[in-house]
């Protein structure tokens, strides 16, 4: 088993600095999700990224702006991280007309496809067929796109993680996928439900694939570990899994308190929280606070910005309602 | 002109298509080498090569949802669904992702593939490999559903659904692949959401799609021969629902009868009947009618099977039935 735990020296400030702020804005701006949904103002449910940030962060660093994203219904740091603003991404929390899909789409299926974000998906699964496509189509144009593909621990456990896993293979797909093992599937711990102790990790084998196992709340070796398994992807060598272990400092979606979880446990994972340990990072290789505080306080204020633009937005009418069933941009389905 | 069987205009309309137009590529299980179960696709292998024709595993989500990706991207994907019936190892690519995310995405994607699928029974296949799948497809709002009931028309409706930029299913009877017809040459190309009327006769209107096409045609034959006078309309695509020519025929007779190879249920005759019933109720002389397949998981047996399935003289006997009471 390969584990990429070490932080690389690979990457140099200027990106450590952007992988910073990514990691910042994801938190801050979660936070700020999960301070709406105590007013109501974000309805229906939500899955929020805190605690796992360092993944999407890092991952979107090491992509390039023609590669696409496939995410899971815990998406918005996904999104984010791929360069979408956030106005948008609140305001379709917000259910409003100037959210990214005005509306139509909810938290659970942020979509940005000019960012390269072609979905989040709230079927366990579904999307690693999907971006299984997404790379087919790649490899047939002979673009050199990659196509990455998160999902939980959970989905190692469905029919077709394994078929996508199997057909990514035989086809040498230029796919990334990453489970984000946060050691809870739902309400239930993942290795209660699990032949074996790393879902993804272990499984690689199975088809081909070396096993990859990262610390997932460490974004610099989140990072190498992504950018090398893209460049594969990218030379036509195939698809990767990786694993990256991390933890979600909330309960699965909003209705969810995690009670469930152990004190201790919950304890020792924010100990490691990504944020703060990235921060520490940097302060040790001699950035000053000055530049941490300043990058903080514009991602602050981004975020408040977005809060008043989202909540500004306009309330989606009918003509929204009855669109874009079809690619003519209508609904109609008789004469 | 020249005489096709079903299932070989199956592989020429998609042939037409690959040749005009390189974003069209064609996957699922056996559709290479093998040239398909039900001999579908025989032939595309050796003209346009493993690059454009690929065999998959036993997977029917991984190649519905390759499909997806691919069409997200700019392709133009055709996927085999052996049997339709194995839609339900794969339906939630279907309806929860191909059908709901262009709408979604508030019109960020588009989905222009076509899902193939040997539908229906005759074959004897038993309950699993045997159902009449339409109605399940019809109902998902998203999806356009398209049912040719001959090989000119297999032709023309295939090239209409890989043209189209919206996701077809495009069911095909296995009881009707080996039916054979003249067909045109050259290349055809025909308009989704357009119903034919096959026959034209001023007692009753038949409705009907697929594999019951040619039975009702032969129905009326009979009836025709015993004073009952029928119209018959090929439905051919039921999203679009060419409606405006079926209430025109319908109006003209006064009586529907709908022929479906589906179970009762849910039907796409019950949706048709409503729409009649809402806005040509008085025009009507008398009951709508549906003969469809009763409620049942279809039996092997071809003696029970062909008790289920609508059969020309179940047809003849339920509108004289219904035309003298």
């Amino acid at each position: 088993m390969t584990t990429a735990t070490k932080p690389t020296t690979a990457i140099d400030l200027e990106h450590r600095l952007a992988l910073y702020r990514s990691q910042v804005a994801l938190r801050l701006f979660e936070t700020r999700a999960y301070d709406l949904f105590l007013e109501n103002l974000v309805k229906g449910t939500s899955h929020l990224s805190l605690g796992q940030e360092a993944i999407a962060a890092g991952v979107a660093a090491a992509m390039r702006e023609t590669d696409w994203t496939f995410a899971t219904y815990r998406g918005h740091a996904h999104t984010l991280a791929r360069g979408v603003p956030m106005t948008p991404v609140l305001a379709e929390l917000l259910g409003r007309a100037n959210g990214l899909m005005a509306g139509k789409g909810g938290s659970m299926h942020l979509t940005s496809v000019e960012h390269g974000v072609m979905g989040s998906y709230a079927i366990i699964g579904a999307h690693l067929p999907i971006a299984c496509g997404a790379a087919w189509s790649a490899q047939y144009r002979g673009t050199d796109q990659v196509a990455v593909c998160f999902f939980g621990d959970g989905t190692t456990n469905i029919g077709a993680f394994h078929e996508a896993l199997n057909f990514a293979a035989i086809w040498k797909l230029p796919v990334v996928f990453i489970c984000e093992n946060n050691l809870w599937m739902e309400y239930t711990r993942t290795t209660e439900v699990t032949a074996v102790a790393h879902p993804a990790a272990d499984r690689a084998g199975a088809y081909g694939l070396e096993s990859i196992l990262v610390d997932g709340n460490d974004a610099d070796a989140v990072y190498d570990v992504a950018a090398r398994a893209i460049a594969r992807a990218r030379a036509g060598e195939g698809p990767s899994l990786i694993e990256a272990e991390t933890y979600r400092h909330g309960g699965h979606s909003r209705a969810d308190p995690g009670k469930y979880r152990p004190d201790e446990e919950v304890a020792q994972w924010k100990a490691k929280d990504p944020v703060p340990r990235y921060r520490a990072r940097l302060v040790e290789l001699g950035v000053d606070e000055a530049t941490l505080v300043a990058i903080e306080s514009e991602v602050a204020d981004e975020v408040e910005a977005a809060t008043e633009a989202a909540k500004a937005g306009a309330i989606p009418g009918e003509d929204l309602l009855m669109k874009d069933v079809w690619a003519n941009g209508g609904s109609s389905w008789r004469n | 002109m020249a005489q096709l069987t079903f299932r070989e205009a199956i592989a020429r309309g998609i042939a037409q298509e690959m040749r005009r137009d390189d974003s069209v590529i064609m996957l699922g299980e056996d559709v290479g080498a093998a040239g398909g179960v039900f001999k579908g696709t025989v032939g595309l292998l050796d003209e346009f090569g493993p690059v454009r024709v690929r065999d998959t595993p036993i997977s029917e989500q991984a190649i519905l949802g390759a499909a997806m990706g691919a069409a997200m991207t700019g392709l133009r994907p055709i996927a085999e669904i052996m049997f339709s019936d194995f839609f339900a190892v794969c339906w939630d690519i279907v309806v929860n992702e191909i059908a709901k995310s262009r709408y979604m995405t508030n019109g960020q994607m588009t989905f222009p593939l076509v899902i193939r699928s040997g539908n229906g029974g005759g074959l004897r296949f038993g309950a699993q490999h045997s159902q009449s799948v339409e109605n399940w497809a019809m109902m998902i709002p998203g999806l356009k559903v398209v049912v040719p009931a001959n090989a000119t028309d297999v032709i023309g409706l295939m090239a209409a659904s890989i043209r189209d930029d919206d996701p077809v299913i495009f069911l095909e009877a296995k009881s009707l692949y080996a039916s054979k017809m003249d067909v045109p040459d050259g290349d055809i190309v025909d308009t989704l959401g357009s119903a034919k009327v096959l026959r034209s006769g001023a007692d009753a209107t038949i409705v009907s799609l697929g594999a019951m096409v040619p039975r009702a045609l032969a129905a009326a034959e009979e009836l025709g021969e015993n004073g009952i006078n029928c119209t018959v309309v090929d439905v051919r695509s039921l999203v679009p629902l060419d409606t405006s020519t079926i209430l025109r025929e319908v109006v003209a007779t006064g009586r529907l009868f709908t022929v479906e190879e589906n179970p009762r249920l849910c039907g796409w005759g019950g949706e048709l009947s409503s729409i009649v019933s809402e806005e040509i109720f008085y025009d009507l002389d008398g009951p709508i009618v549906r003969i469809t397949t009763p409620h049942i998981p279809l039996p092997a047996a071809d003696a029970l099977e062909d008790l289920a399935i609508p059969s020309v003289e179940r047809i003849v006997t339920t509108i004289e039935k219904a035309m003298n009471s």
